[in-house]
């Protein structure tokens, strides 16, 4: 009896997409979770927006003197560094300046471009620092970046098959994406990816294999291509030809190109790391469509939590990697300024423990190592698992 | 100038996606004309709730008229405010504006700016300005609507012999009043202004009921160009003895006969609280519908066949963010009520808080 009232009280079927059911539980619960009820999770759905209530009543001109610091200072080292790259035949100005410029590039993108393109800054209203206005240093545009990232990756996190972040569409990075013989490439991949990290990404976030199954209709991809030609154009300009053509003035022209080079590769590089560092570590979930069907926001939180890696470090290595080493907290709450994820992190950690839920985390060279060995092992195909798929496809 | 412009234009490719003015505000806040900015050179105490603020305004800026007002924005604990604000410095001069504590942005501007503190500007605008062509002109003021008015003497009084002026203030008390000391010193200096304060704490309110106290203070009102700028009920009384006048009519041109032209600061949608939910308007697309205080306006839009930006439903992506242009809105989440017009918010997690207009 009272299970019919409970039924009829609650909501109507969402029927929206993406929006998370109020009560219940996913068709299927992640495993490392198995063990909790319905009502254990609302309930660590519940501590987990109080953790975040807790920093939005904090939040104020502290935070917003660190982003501005921060800027200053990024905006700084690009500066100093270009300039010194203009006498790049100074061995000591050029090392100098590609170690400045690969900083200034690496904060920019990660501390200061990831974040404020997540919104984590919107609250301070200043039209500068602000999700709808920033352009960065990186050859996606911004826009089509913060499609594919901030709404699809964040929404469907580590959910094969809808979060094309699993492998960009160029790795097999899950043992439930079917094995091809392309995919014994898998390390060759990754090693060619990584240098040119930010071609690959400005390629991935066109969605070309949406638009291939029709997903993405034919004006938003001449939309999305112009855009991303545009801002490539430009980019290319700045450190491959305007910066070498001006230090030409001074005979330094090749080894500006080389110091422009160094440094969008060492970000590249550096960048590529991070990231694969955030999803990929043995350790992190993947999860089925049937996992994040009927999800309520406790399971959500459950999903993030279980998907993502931290990194651990030092403060420095914190800033250099926009605070993706709290992977985890970014994912709980990924419009919270960046300066407040380690605060958080302490509770975060807590709330795993006591629920019996995995916190992955690692010193960087142990997470490379582990993404790394993944991306050799599914070069191949498991195991049994490969007949099995082939039985079914026969 | 336009030479500037090509080497701006230049610069930017080796520094894309930044600008000149990227790199160059951070040795100079100021110099940034995609937001405006001015630096505070001085701070004058007024009255004890009261201050005059100058600034020296940077690229961007257009010189003010007399009675003009700005949208000053300031920040408060890391977000940004903006309020409006009259201009009471004369024409031609560096603007200046007058600011009594009132609230919680005019509190923070009275009691803690100085001098070298950067100040977020809009440019000066407003009709409530001098006619075109001399006039013998009353103005009816009624505590800080003093403001624009005092742009307007000081622009008049001392530069234009011609001028003919005159003033009835309003304030409370002696020491409320603003300006007091100034205004009764040009009117010793200057045969063409009149000014007489009344201190409603002794007198009383000036009365509009009749025009027999407005007769007895300035009897040829009838043939004076009238402005009146002041509190709600103050415009509202002075409106409706200028309309009970049959030669006389209110609120138009005040270049054509004697009328009355009126400065009136609409105070913001009053926010609602708790679940109150209101009327949405949907300006762009020209459609009202009554939402609850529950129902995420995203929600409410699409079920009036609004196009509504949307994203993640979760209040994480900021994809769906639209300017509010009125009212108030109650995110979801927290339960804050909050909202100021021009502020983007996320319609995912927010909810309308009382009547919401929304740039849609």
């Amino acid at each position: 009896m009272t299970t019919l009232t409970e039924r009829t009280e609650t909501k109507p079927v969402v029927t929206r997409p993406g929006a998370l059911a109020a009560t219940g539980h996913p068709l299927v619960r992640p495993p490392a979770a198995a063990h909790l009820s319905d009502e254990q999770i609302a309930e660590l759905g519940r501590e987990l927006d109080a953790v975040r209530d807790e920093v939005l009543a904090k939040r104020g001109a502290t935070d917003a003197a660190y982003i501005r610091r921060v800027i200053k200072v990024q905006r700084g080292l690009e500066i100093a560094g270009r300039a010194s790259l203009l006498v790049g035949r100074n061995k000591a100005a050029w090392v100098a300046g590609t170690a400045m410029l690969s900083v200034a590039k690496i904060l920019e993108n990660m501390e200061i471009g990831h974040n404020v393109l997540h919104g984590q800054w919107d609250w301070m209203r200043d039209p500068d620092i602000h999700s709808t206005t920033w352009e960065w240093d990186f050859v996606t545009p911004a826009r089509s970046w913060q499609h594919t990232h901030n709404d699809l990756h964040h929404r469907w996190t580590n959910v094969v098959g809808k979060d094309r972040d699993v492998g960009y569409n160029l790795l097999r990075m899950d043992a439930d994406q079917p094995w091809t013989p392309f995919n014994l490439g898998n390390p060759l991949y990754n090693a060619i990816l990584a240098p040119v990290f930010e071609w690959g990404i400005a390629l991935y976030d066109l969605e070309i294999p949406e638009y291939k199954e029709g997903l993405k209709s034919k004006e938003d991809m001449s939309r999305d291509l112009k855009a991303v030609g545009v801002k490539a154009v430009k980019q290319f300009t700045k450190d491959y030809a305007a910066t070498p053509a001006v230090a030409m003035l001074t005979g330094s022209g090749k080894q500006a190109l080389y110091g422009t080079l160094a440094a969008n590769a060492i970000r590249n590089v550096w960048a590529h790391a991070v990231i694969f560092c955030g999803h990929f570590p043995e350790g992190t979930d993947t999860f089925t469509e049937e996992m994040v069907e009927g999800e309520t926001r406790g399971d959500w939180y459950v999903r993030q939590m279980i998907g993502s890696a931290n990194i651990s470090g030092s403060k420095f290595m914190h800033l250099m990697t926009g605070n993706l080493s709290h992977q985890v907290e970014h994912h709980c709450f990924p419009d919270l300024p960046s300066n407040r994820y380690a605060e958080v992190a302490v509770k975060v950690k807590e709330i795993c423990n006591r629920y019996g839920l995995p916190y992955t985390t690692g010193p960087l060279p142990k997470q490379v190592a582990s993404t790394w060995a993944k991306v050799f092992k599914l070069a191949l195909p498991e195991k049994g698992r490969f007949s099995l798929r082939q039985k079914v496809t026969a | 100038m336009i030479r500037l412009r090509q080497l701006a234009r230049a610069a930017s490719v080796l520094i894309t996606p930044l600008a000149p003015e990227d790199v160059l505000a951070l040795f100079n806040p100021v110099y940034s004309s995609r937001q405006l900015r001015g630096v505070v050179t001085k701070v004058v105490s007024e009255t004890p709730d009261s201050v005059t603020i100058h600034f020296h305004p940077g690229w961007g800026w257009k010189a003010h008229q007399a009675g003009q007002w700005a949208r000053i924005g300031v920040e408060l604990d890391g977000v940004r405010h903006w309020r409006s604000y009259s201009l009471s410095a004369a024409a031609g001069a560096d603007p200046a504006i007058t600011v009594t504590d009132a609230g919680a942005v005019s509190g923070v501007l009275v009691r803690n700016t100085k001098p070298g503190d950067v100040l977020f500007l809009a440019p000066p605008q407003g009709e409530f300005v001098l006619p075109e062509h001399p006039r013998p002109l009353l103005m009816l003021t009624a505590g800080s609507g003093i403001t624009p008015v005092m742009s307007m003497v000081r622009t008049l009084v001392p530069r234009r012999p011609d001028a003919d002026v005159v003033l009835i203030h309003s304030a409370r008390t002696p020491k409320d009043s603003l300006f007091l000391e100034e205004l009764n010193e040009l009117a010793d200096q200057f045969s063409n202004f009149r000014v007489t304060h009344l201190f409603t704490a002794e007198r009383g309110r000036l009365d509009f009921g009749s025009d027999a106290e407005l007769e007895e203070l300035c009897s040829d009102w009838r043939e004076r160009a009238a402005y009146a700028c002041g509190p709600e009920e103050f415009l509202d009384d002075a409106e409706a003895l200028w309309a009970s006048q049959p030669t006389l009519s209110a609120g138009q041109e005040a270049s054509e006969g004697s009328t009355l032209t009126i400065e009136r600061f609409s105070t913001n949608l009053a926010g609602g609280e708790g679940h109150d939910g209101g009327l949405v308007q949907f300006e762009a697309s020209d459609r009202e519908v009554e939402a609850d205080g529950d129902t995420p306006l995203l929600d409410v839009g699409e079920d009036a066949g609004v196009l509504m930006p949307s994203g993640c439903r979760m209040g994480i992506c900021h994809s769906c963010l639209t300017p509010l242009r009125a009212g108030q809105v109650r995110d979801l989440r927290t339960g804050e009520v909050h909202g100021e017009p021009g502020q983007l918010i996320q319609t995912c997690v927010s909810a309308a808080a009382g009547p919401v207009n929304l740039d849609l």
